[in-house]
């Protein structure tokens, strides 16, 4: 039963735009006919902290947490948080990762060191890795803040939903004056495939 | 038509279907989101956030009290500052329905302790009803309501955080209508518990409990699923979900309404199994009392009793109980190298001023909830104690007085100071204490997601109102020496910092200047180092700001990331720090 259940994890900082991603590819699913759970972290987790989202549908979806090992996707909207999440992956899942880094605070004073070669890494712990600079790209299209809809883009050439509950998912969770550019963000993501 | 909302969100409609039309409530996580959702039915529903889960509590136990279909939300560690109005409105009861809406956070995942709320409902005799999903909370506050009404009693709806913060389908209904009259109908042996009365009362509690009992088990929130009958499993909550999906073939009795005890429930269902299980998460609420029905189950000598449950860990319980050895799911291969990253003060953070300034001071700090919990961490690591809310100003006399040698500061939030802050002063300012006090107000309540609170002008409808002034209650309180500070400016938040420090008498100081993630806008100009002038000495990192990249030989600041607040520029020694829109002048 639960073999039939598409699991999603979004990886990233607090304040990255997990929670609106997690949002969109829900609705996506809700509107390609699926039932849908989500669970994100708000709280004290969220001030720049390590946080992931998860999301999880199929035809009857019991718990919002995935379980390690099992999830079909991994997006990451900081790169090397895409290694801290590596076990909740199945065996030849999709990452798809923002080549940002984003430095903790524990790096900054000396305590711990940001890993070197990331790239290499995750090629080496993903088989089928989408890398590219998303925070870059949203740059480009005027506003940094679409880098998570950029990597959605990238991520939707992962997953089994028709483009139009895409679409449509963008459309109802961005306040009506970014919609175009949020749609033109996703349709960047895309092409980076 | 279908919605696809948080457990929160489901809350708020279930409220808004069940005709209710007082909501209170103080910020927690994970139970914030409740009212903020709650606040868009305004015109049907009046929505305050109280000063504290008390008052909060006796605001919506009132209204119930004159007929009004009411709910109180807080988080668990709430529920102990509102225990005292709870315990005795059990006795009262209520007219108008009321739903207090109690939300857990097993795993600690934004809370100080993981105490089970399920406890104190049956400390309080009353009903605790638990959704699994969004659609079970929405349903379960109307459930709540109803209960309330038919039994005259407060009911608690208890959520965990994955229940109030995963989302999933849920849908809607027309709203209802309060068929009742709103007054205070008089009536004293019914709603004054002095002795004479509340004896009365008290045998009125032990036979609504007798009652309920009743209603638990012909509840539909309570349900036998049969499937194959070797295993039984008793679970309640969002581990149901996780019991589906680790158990799949296995009868289970999902509990909706797990008190009063449905023991017949409990009785019917162990006979029809093989082997019984209860799968519950924190406290043994359920298997100690099936185990003292005289019914043999495995519980927590196989489940853990400490944090959440997830699928993983309850795979590896099942595994354990039929004797296998589960393949272990490897550790991801990079991550024991990767860097900690907790959660830490924003850029531009006010907080961060005043614990850069604590820091040239060897003194303890008595601190509290909030934002500023933060700066226990390295390398600002001026946070000596946590205890509660409001605990910042009163265990500060508390070490004062048992003759600590250090200086004592007592440092609390804006919303902290008015929610239990203020009887900790009154007692300083009574019994002669001298500790210095630091109330950090950033004008909004920041930890929960930026709620208003009593000083910041605004009501949670939305309307403007009256600032209550932190200084003049200080004043008010018996403290002569009150001063306020901008915690931008370093030198003369450290002037007054060093001269109130070295006083005899109690002062309090009010770090003042609004959080510039609610402000939505940057404190000043973006800053830059200057790499020639720059020496290296990194002076600027003890700040452990998160714009500031320190893993290069010399610093760099993220200039995406930097909200111009200027304390770099101030802590460098070599001016070598500047504000890059000065500089383009």
């Amino acid at each position: 039963m639960s073999s039939q259940i598409v699991s999603v994890v979004l990886a990233g900082v607090g304040g990255q735009g997990i929670l609106l991603a997690s949002e969109i590819i829900a609705q996506a699913a809700m509107n390609a006919g699926f039932d849908v759970k989500t669970n994100e972290v708000h709280g004290m987790a969220q001030r720049g902290g390590s946080v992931i989202g998860q999301i999880r549908y199929g035809k009857e979806v019991y718990s919002p947490i995935v379980a390690k090992g099992t999830a079909q996707v991994l997006c990451s909207l900081e790169q090397s948080e895409a290694l801290r999440y590596a076990d909740y992956l199945a065996p030849g899942a999709l990452a798809v990762v923002n080549a940002q880094q984003i430095i903790p605070v524990t790096v900054s004073m000396g305590a711990a060191q940001y890993p070197d070669n990331v790239e290499q890494k995750l090629r080496d712990q993903y088989g089928r890795l989408i890398y590219f600079d998303a925070s870059k790209k949203a740059v480009e299209l005027g506003n940094i803040r679409t880098a998570n809809v950029v990597l959605l883009g990238a991520l939707s050439t992962g997953l089994d939903l028709p483009l139009e509950a895409w679409h449509k998912a963008i459309e109802s969770c961005v306040k009506s004056q970014y919609v175009e550019l949020n749609l033109k963000a996703f349709e960047e993501g895309r092409k980076m495939v | 038509m279908s919605h696809l909302l948080s457990g929160n969100q489901a809350i708020a409609r279930g409220a808004y279907e069940a005709g209710v039309t007082v909501a209170t409530g103080y910020p927690g996580t994970p139970s914030t989101e409740i009212l903020e959702n709650t606040v868009q039915y305004k015109s049907d529903i009046y929505c305050e956030w109280s000063p504290n889960e008390k008052v909060a509590f006796e605001v919506a136990a009132a209204a119930s009290c004159a007929g009004a279909r009411t709910i109180v939300t807080m988080k668990h560690v709430g529920l102990n500052v509102a225990a005292d109005p709870l315990m005795t409105l059990s006795y009262l009861g209520v007219e108008g329905g009321m739903v207090i809406v109690v939300a857990d956070d097993p795993g600690m995942h934004s809370s100080q302790n993981e105490q089970d709320t399920r406890n104190y409902a049956k400390f309080a005799k009353i009903p605790v009803l638990e959704p699994a999903d969004s659609q079970e909370a929405l349903d379960f506050v109307k459930l709540g309501i109803e209960l309330s009404e038919q039994y005259k009693t407060p009911v608690i709806l208890r959520t965990t955080t994955r229940v109030s913060h995963s989302r999933s389908i849920v849908t809607f209904s027309e709203r209802q209508t309060n068929p009742r009259t709103i007054g205070l109908k008089k009536n004293p042996s019914r709603f004054v518990p002095v002795p004479l009365w509340a004896r009365e009362m008290r045998k009125t509690v032990e036979k609504r409990i007798h009652d309920l009992q009743a209603a638990a088990v012909q509840s539909k929130a309570n349900r036998i699923e049969w499937r194959d009958k070797s295993l039984g499993i008793i679970t309640h909550s969002v581990v149901y979900q996780y019991v589906r999906e680790v158990w799949p073939e296995a009868s289970v009795l999902k509990l909706g309404f797990a008190y009063p005890y449905p023991d017949e429930l409990f009785k019917q269902f162990a006979a029809g199994v093989k082997e019984l299980l209860i799968v519950e998460e924190l406290d043994d609420f359920l298997e100690e009392h099936i185990k003292a029905l005289g019914i043999a189950c495995k519980g927590h000598d196989v489940i853990p009793n400490i944090g959440e449950l997830s699928i993983t860990t309850l795979e590896t319980c099942r595994a354990k109980m039929e004797g296998r050895t589960l393949a272990a799911i490897p550790e991801p291969k990079y991550a024991k190298d990767l860097p900690a990253r907790p959660p830490v003060l924003c850029p531009g953070c006010p907080h961060r001023g005043i614990f850069y300034a604590l820091g040239k001071h060897d003194v303890i700090v008595t601190g509290d909830i909030g934002c500023y919990s933060l700066g226990t961490f390295k390398p600002l690591n001026r946070l000596d104690i946590i205890l509660c809310m409001g605990g910042g100003i009163s265990m500060a006399q508390g070490l004062d007085k048992a003759g600590e040698k250090r200086k004592v500061v007592g440092m609390v939030g804006d919303s902290t100071f008015f929610h239990s802050g203020i009887t900790g002063l009154l007692d300083i300012a009574y019994n002669r204490g001298s500790s210095t006090l630091i109330v950090v107000d950033n004008r909004t309540t920041a930890m929960t997601g930026h709620q208003d609170n009593p000083g910041t002008g605004r009501t949670l409808m939305g309307e403007p109102t009256v600032e209550a002034s932190i200084e003049e209650i200080a004043r008010a309180c018996g403290i002569k020496r009150v001063f306020t500070v901008n915690p931008y400016q370093v030198k003369a938040t450290q002037e007054v910092l060093s001269r109130e420090l070295d006083s005899p008498e109690p002062s309090l100081i009010v770090s003042r200047a609004a959080c510039p993630l609610w402000e939505g806008k940057r404190v000043g100009g973006i800053r830059t180092i200057i790499a020639d002038k720059c020496k290296a000495c990194k002076a600027c990192l003890k700040l452990g700001c998160p714009a500031i990249d320190g893993a290069g030989k010399k610093p760099v600041i993220n200039k995406h990331l930097c909200y111009g607040c200027g304390l770099c520029q101030q802590a460098c020694p070599f001016d070598a720090i500047v504000n890059l829109s000065e500089e383009k002048k």
